[in-house]
């Protein structure tokens, strides 16, 4: 897939070469040429991303387009089977296990609560890469921990068992144990799912007010494209292992880059809230009609 | 020079009184309130056990002298019975109880499966090959038949470790591996079983269940060596532990060096569970109830590595005490009451659970 | 079918005494009383035996598995195995039972009892497959226990268990076949029928619900009988692991899931497996005999670990 000449004239204008060679000197995270498979299936090849500073990025893309695989490329989960993942210039492999941990934080899809476990205990455990055999529990932890839950409102559940609470406040939870983790780079791999409208709002408004006043670096993977474009500064476009386009969403979210990442028909027009693209889909008659003369010309 | 002060902290987080135990220095110690309770009861428990234990066979000696010879004073002959005899083996029963208890919390722990353990991943099967093998097919000595439980054991779970692993031993199928490898060692088992002749078969079938009788000091010094070195080395990886049981992401992401606690862990639950089989033989249920029971008095999530150590000490101790009491001494091995009563218990549990709709 | 004709043959020809064919063939269709006769007349009613138990054992691993939703539920898993054996050691030990006609009862009740105590501890309302496997794993346990304690204390009852408890098909004869044919009958008329309702069950309980299907009834009348079919086969040739887990596998790898075409291919390939195990065991062992329990523990272990290693994490 190559990338649309219009979009990338909008956003940093660069070719796939110079993707390819530029050293990343500059931010914090980035990929250079990685080959993701698992097993021997491959997801990505050459693949190389960077994340830039302070920024809220968003991946998007349809379904197995790479963007999870990517983020845990990104969160040294999979290892590249070439290429490399740099954290502050070094090889994110290469880098002692704790020290990542203290830098870069993942909330994965799929985390498990122990039976039983208590709101205030589990956050706590986010605590774990500044803890040592003899410095189990200071009273730095205990303040964090605080001001985690407090944070993202699940200070009045420290008492609660995890299994009791209903999904939205769960996932609220899990990101408290990620900020506990205090980490300047915070990845979420579709921190959304499963959650109703309401409470997707209320995740993704917690994670603007984490990049906005803390000028935490925020990486998150979303389903939802519109969500996307409200909340992200920076987004990067997945389809088929390839970047497509990345930039701020207001110059690059157009109706044929959705077409082209999603083969989704679609206008974009002027979020009346915030301003931002807002992608609404062409009516049913409309597509079919294209469908059929496409299926007419072929 | 001042001496350190150190204060308590209730954390405000939890409800569960979880204590930190902090100096001036930074340097600070977890403490779990309710554990710490459970784990002193339990240590007193076993402390009783033992005692009526020694106090309990042909010739029984009323507790009080137990202890008086115990601290050196008692006369001659309570010394013999007591020390040479019994106290032996009490010990033994206390050090298998414990590495089992803690072999089963491991277990369990890593393959996040309350079932997790030995007995059911066919550790106790490996073992038992290896002294059926010994016992059918060379007649051989009772050292030898505690030497092939050991190697029988070792064999079957890096065997189990080595067939689970597939870029890294996923909970389930370290479970799954492990029920396999479990029934075909069984089937051999019982192969040799047939092939026995019956004075054979029926020492076989013995210490296939696991007994303390005729244990003696020369089963407690290994015992008691490796778990002086095993059992340092997991509690220093026993804070990994806790977080892996939130799933291999999350405590990746938490900078936990997953594979590597994990096999630090499954060698030492290997050698500990092995050791313990080779000195009493499979006895059956402490390894999956002492974690079970531990978890429920401490009512803590984590792994409850040292309240589970204490409980399978104290359960075999009393378990043993109670075989002797109700059918004689020497009677009926002490594997027989724990596979019993851990089957009971285990049913209770499922109608509570279920009751309380978990499971 | 073609396969399952050929080891049933290959069943009555093989053996530990070595006849010709010629033998064989006098043996099956002009039956005189000779010595060869008498030897094809024992490897007759084994060979039924083995294809009776083995479409029973198949089918109720089948009819287990699509009633947990587990695909490595197995009639040992779920203790049916454990509690025969205990009631068979109870009949030898304390009512002087020794005919194998006179214990099959005793192990069929055992069965019977612990498939419906399991049925009852793991939840009649509800079941899931954790709590099924947790249920029976914790009975098997402590019969088990009890079975020891049996076996020590007496060197009798250890003289006959230790050969009955891993399973054999040596002791057929035509009054023990005549004793589970009816049970055997029943049972898999009763699975093959259950096969729709239960293809429902398997997509949840809530989905099977919507599909009009009547969840409580189509398990109970699902678990009687795995039940019946386990018990009886249990009794006439002791526990046999994993031809109940096996073959369902091998099945929904060609068929798909659909208990339609699995419970009947299981009913047909089950006794080939069993069949198979018990003619090698004749043969790897010979002039003795190698028990078909253990050898189907033996070829049956590293196929489900295969199983486990092929499946993706997630699938678990």
């Amino acid at each position: 897939m190559k990338a649309t000449g219009k979009t990338h004239a909008i956003s940093e204008p660069r070719t796939t070469g110079e993707t390819n060679n530029r050293r990343s000197t500059v931010n914090r995270l980035s990929a250079e040429n990685v080959t993701l498979a698992y097993d021997q299936r491959v997801i990505a090849e050459q693949l190389s991303v960077e994340i830039p500073d302070n920024s809220f990025t968003v991946i998007v893309g349809p379904n197995a387009c790479g963007k999870s695989t990517l983020l845990r490329a990104l969160s040294r989960m999979l290892r590249p089977s070439e290429g490399r993942v740099l954290l502050d210039g070094q090889v994110i492999q290469s880098t002692p296990a704790k020290k990542v941990a203290r830098t870069l934080g993942l909330l994965p899809q799929s985390s498990i609560a122990p039976d039983g476990i208590t709101v205030g205990d589990l956050v706590g455990r986010g605590r774990y890469p500044h803890q040592g055999l003899l410095r189990q529990w200071s009273a730095e932890d205990e303040r964090v921990v605080q001001e985690s839950m407090a944070r993202t409102g699940v200070a009045d559940l420290a008492d609660r068992h995890v299994d009791e609470l209903s999904g939205g406040q769960r996932q609220r939870v899990w990101i408290a144990m990620a900020l506990a983790q205090q980490t300047p780079l915070l990845l979420l791999d579709e921190p959304t799912t499963y959650l109703d409208i309401q409470h997707q709002i209320d995740v993704l408004d917690l994670c603007a007010e984490l990049h906005e006043e803390q000028g935490r670096t925020l990486v998150a993977v979303l389903h939802d494209l519109n969500h996307a474009a409200r909340y992200a500064t920076h987004l990067i476009a997945l389809r088929g292992g390839r970047v497509v386009a990345e930039g701020a969403p207001n110059d690059i979210v157009t109706a044929e880059l959705v077409e082209e990442v999603f083969g989704l028909r679609c206008q974009v027009i002027d979020d009346p809230e915030t301003g931002t693209p807002l992608v609404v889909p062409a009516a049913r008659r409309a597509r079919t009609e294209v469908r059929a003369a496409a299926t007419e010309a072929s | 020079m001042r001496t350190p002060t150190t204060r308590t902290a209730k954390t405000p987080t939890a409800s569960r009184a979880v204590r930190a135990l902090r100096t001036p220095g930074g340097l600070s110690v977890r403490l779990d309130l309710r554990a710490l309770t459970v784990v002193v009861l339990l240590l007193a428990a076993a402390l009783a056990a033992s005692v009526l234990l020694i106090g309990t066979g042909d010739y029984p000696i009323p507790a009080g002298d137990v202890l008086r010879t115990l601290l050196g004073n008692g006369d001659r002959g309570q010394e013999f019975i007591v020390n040479e005899l019994r106290l032996p083996r009490v010990l033994v029963g206390l050090l298998v109880g414990a590495s089992l208890g803690l072999g089963g919390a491991l277990f369990q722990s890593i393959s996040r499966n309350p079932l997790g353990s030995p007995d059911v991943l066919g550790l106790s099967q490996g073992s038992t090959a290896g002294a059926l093998v010994v016992i059918v097919l060379m007649s051989g000595s009772a050292t030898a038949v505690t030497l092939g439980a050991l190697v029988g054991g070792l064999v079957t779970g890096f065997a189990i470790y080595l067939l689970a692993w597939k870029q890294g031993v996923h909970g389930y199928r370290l479970v799954l591996v492990g029920i396999g490898v479990s029934a075909i060692v069984t089937a051999v088992n019982g192969y040799l079983l047939t092939k026995a002749d019956l004075v054979d078969a029926a020492r076989a079938v013995v210490w296939m269940t696991g007994s303390l009788n005729g244990r003696g000091w020369e089963q407690v010094w290994p015992l008691l060596g490796l778990c002086a070195v095993l059992v340092p080395l997991i509690l220093v990886n026993a804070r990994g532990l806790r977080m892996t049981e939130m799933g291999d992401d999350v405590s990746y992401a938490l900078g936990v060096r997953v594979e590597r606690v994990r096999l630090v862990l499954m060698v030492s639950a290997v050698l500990l569970t092995a050791a313990a089989t080779a000195a009493a033989g499979p006895v059956g249920f402490v390894a999956l109830t002492a974690p079970q029971l531990a978890r429920r008095l401490t009512r803590s999530p984590g792994p409850n590595l040292v309240p589970s150590l204490c409980m399978g000490a104290t359960l075999l101790v009393t378990a043993d005490w109670a075989s002797q009491r109700a059918f004689g001494a020497d009677q009926l091995p002490v594997g027989v009451v724990t596979g019993v009563l851990g089957g009971i218990y285990l049913l209770w549990l499922l109608v509570t659970e279920r009751r309380a709709g978990r499971i | 079918m073609t396969v399952l004709v050929l080891v049933a043959l290959a069943s009555i020809a093989i053996g530990a005494k070595e006849l010709s064919l010629e033998q064989v063939w006098h043996g099956l269709f002009h039956a005189s009383g000779t010595y060869g006769d008498v030897v094809v007349d024992e490897r007759l009613s084994r060979t039924l035996l083995g294809l009776l138990a083995g479409a029973a054992l198949g089918l109720s691993g089948a009819v287990l598995q699509a009633l947990t939703r587990n695909p490595l539920a197995d009639p040992g898993l779920l203790g049916i195995n454990a509690g025969a054996s205990a009631a068979v050691v109870t009949a030898i030990t304390y009512f002087g039972v020794t005919s194998l006609s006179g214990y099959v009862w005793f192990a069929f009740a055992g069965a019977a009892a612990v498939g419906a105590l399991v049925w009852f501890l793991g939840g009649s309302r509800g079941a899931t497959p954790v709590r099924l496997a947790l249920a029976g794993t914790a009975i098997s346990a402590a019969l088990y226990g009890y079975l020891q304690a049996v076996m020590i204390m007496d060197d009798a009852a250890l003289s006959r268990m230790r050969f009955w408890t891993v399973g054999s098909l040596s002791s057929a004869t035509g009054s023990t076949i005549d004793q589970v044919l009816p049970f055997l009958a029943v049972g898999t008329v009763l699975a093959l029928l259950l096969a729709r309702p239960l293809n429902a069950v398997a997509m949840g309980d809530d989905t099977a619900r919507a599909l009009g299907a009547h969840l409580g009834r189509t398990r109970a009348l699902a678990m009687l009988a795995a039940t019946v079919l386990c018990g009886a086969a249990t009794a006439a040739c002791g526990p046999i692991v994993f031809v109940g887990l096996m073959v369902p596998h091998a099945v929904r790898s060609f068929t798909g899931p659909d208990l339609r075409w699995i419970l009947p291919y299981a009913t047909v390939l089950s006794p080939v497996l069993l069949l198979g195990a018990d003619v090698v065991g004749r043969i790897v062992a010979r002039p003795a005999e190698l028990q078909v329990g253990i050898v189907t523990a033996i070829i049956g272990g590293p196929v489900f670990i295969f199983l486990v290693r092929r499946r993706r994490t997630a699938q678990l």
